[in-house]
């Protein structure tokens, strides 16, 4: 069958099986290619969605991204319950087994020093919103929680419609003081949470902040961070962060993982791809 | 959250995943490897970029503490900041007409 390879993952050879019905991109299932004692996870993708033009075309289309994302990152949760992946950016393609053994060969020692560094280490995100109110006064919204920060009187009601245009603008003023207040404790929390998190991890990264346009996520991303944790300490980690969430009230804490130490392989040496063609 | 397993039950991850955290992840962090099939990895991070940008203008943006690619060089080239420019302006025009109409809405 002829094809495309797409690469997953670099990591050691691993006894445990991975799921019998794992499928990756395109549909068809992961196998292990092994070089030289290391192991490159790919599958056959079809040359006509993963050659240059129509992956150019393709990753400007929102839901091909977003289902290639889901499944790249499916082969890449199954690997991490198994073993320590190092995990490629999306879209790594080759043309056959060959040309995946010889890049392997040729990062060789970048694998294996990422490897020995991050072996038995995963990832953990926890990010920290600010629950504010909506932005548009009027909009339909869940009922409020009383939190203290409204306006007492209107505190777990659906506010009035404003009667004058000083009493819409008093509003709107008190509004954002409000939003600014929580805006302010939920900074102050994820400074001192993030100190708390990153003397327990090995590592940390911080990320921009993410747009709840896309993430869906209501309130205002204030911290957006991953740490590099042994699994051994994972559950000590996991309950770190549960304590945190309990005296926090306006703000939200968000914990995700255990992912890939996708955060951490920024030491590998970079490659830039040739531009153009 | 089981004990027996060797690591805590995955907190907000399989179908169920944000989107942002799966692609903040594999288009941005992965190892970057030059395969046989070369994509300009510019392109993937202008993507990126459009998608934050999809509902919010570069002012809601700001607002929201979302700064990063000011200082990004791999975007302060003339042609992406016009790009840019040109983008948010449509973006910006589009909130106003929907501010604009909720104002309507709203008005007594």
């Amino acid at each position: 069958m002829t094809g495309l390879r797409y690469v997953y993952a670099v990591c050691r050879p691993f006894r445990s099986a991975l799921q019998a019905q794992l499928s990756g991109v395109a549909g068809a299932p992961p196998k292990q290619l092994t070089h030289h004692g290391l192991i490159a996870v790919v599958s056959t993708v079809p040359e006509a969605d993963f050659a240059e033009e129509p992956l150019r075309a393709h990753l400007e289309d929102l839901d091909w991204l977003t289902a290639t994302a889901r499944a790249h990152q499916t082969v890449i949760d199954a690997l991490t319950a198994v073993t320590t992946p190092l995990p490629l950016r999306l879209a790594t393609v080759f043309r056959d087994d060959s040309g995946v053994r010889t890049m392997m060969e040729a990062r060789e020692e970048d694998f294996r020093r990422v490897l020995d560094r991050l072996e038995g280490r995963v990832e953990w995100g926890v990010k920290v919103y600010a629950e504010t109110e909506p932005t548009e006064a009027g909009k339909p919204t869940e009922p409020a929680k009383p939190t203290g920060l409204t306006e007492p009187a209107e505190a777990g009601r659906p506010e009035p419609k404003a009667v004058s245009g000083r009493d819409y603008l008093r509003r709107r003023r008190m509004q954002t003081r409000a939003r600014e207040d929580v805006w302010h404790r939920a900074a102050a929390f994820a400074g001192r949470l993030h100190e708390k998190l990153s003397s327990f991890a090995e590592d940390s990264r911080l990320h921009a902040p993410q747009n709840s346009a896309l993430s869906r996520a209501p309130g205002q991303n204030v911290l957006n961070a991953a740490y590099l944790v042994p699994r051994a300490d994972s559950e000590e980690f996991v309950e770190l962060v549960d304590r945190a969430k309990d005296d926090a009230p306006g703000i939200r804490v968000e914990l995700t993982g255990p992912w890939a130490a996708y955060s951490f392989t920024g030491e590998f040496a970079q490659e830039e791809p040739e531009v153009g063609s | 959250m089981t004990m027996s397993s060797r690591l805590p039950e995955p907190y907000g991850q399989g179908s169920g995943a944000n989107l942002a955290d799966i692609l903040e992840r594999v288009l941005d962090k992965g190892i970057v490897i030059a395969g046989d099939i070369r994509i300009n990895l510019l392109d993937i991070e202008l993507l990126t970029i459009k998608l934050r940008l999809i509902v919010a203008s570069v002012d809601k943006a700001k607002e929201m503490g979302i700064d990063w690619w000011e200082d990004d060089p791999a975007l302060s080239s003339g042609a992406r900041r016009k790009e840019l420019a040109r983008e948010n302006a449509e973006l910006r025009e589009r909130l106003a007409q929907l501010e604009s109409a909720e104002e309507e809405e709203e008005a007594p």
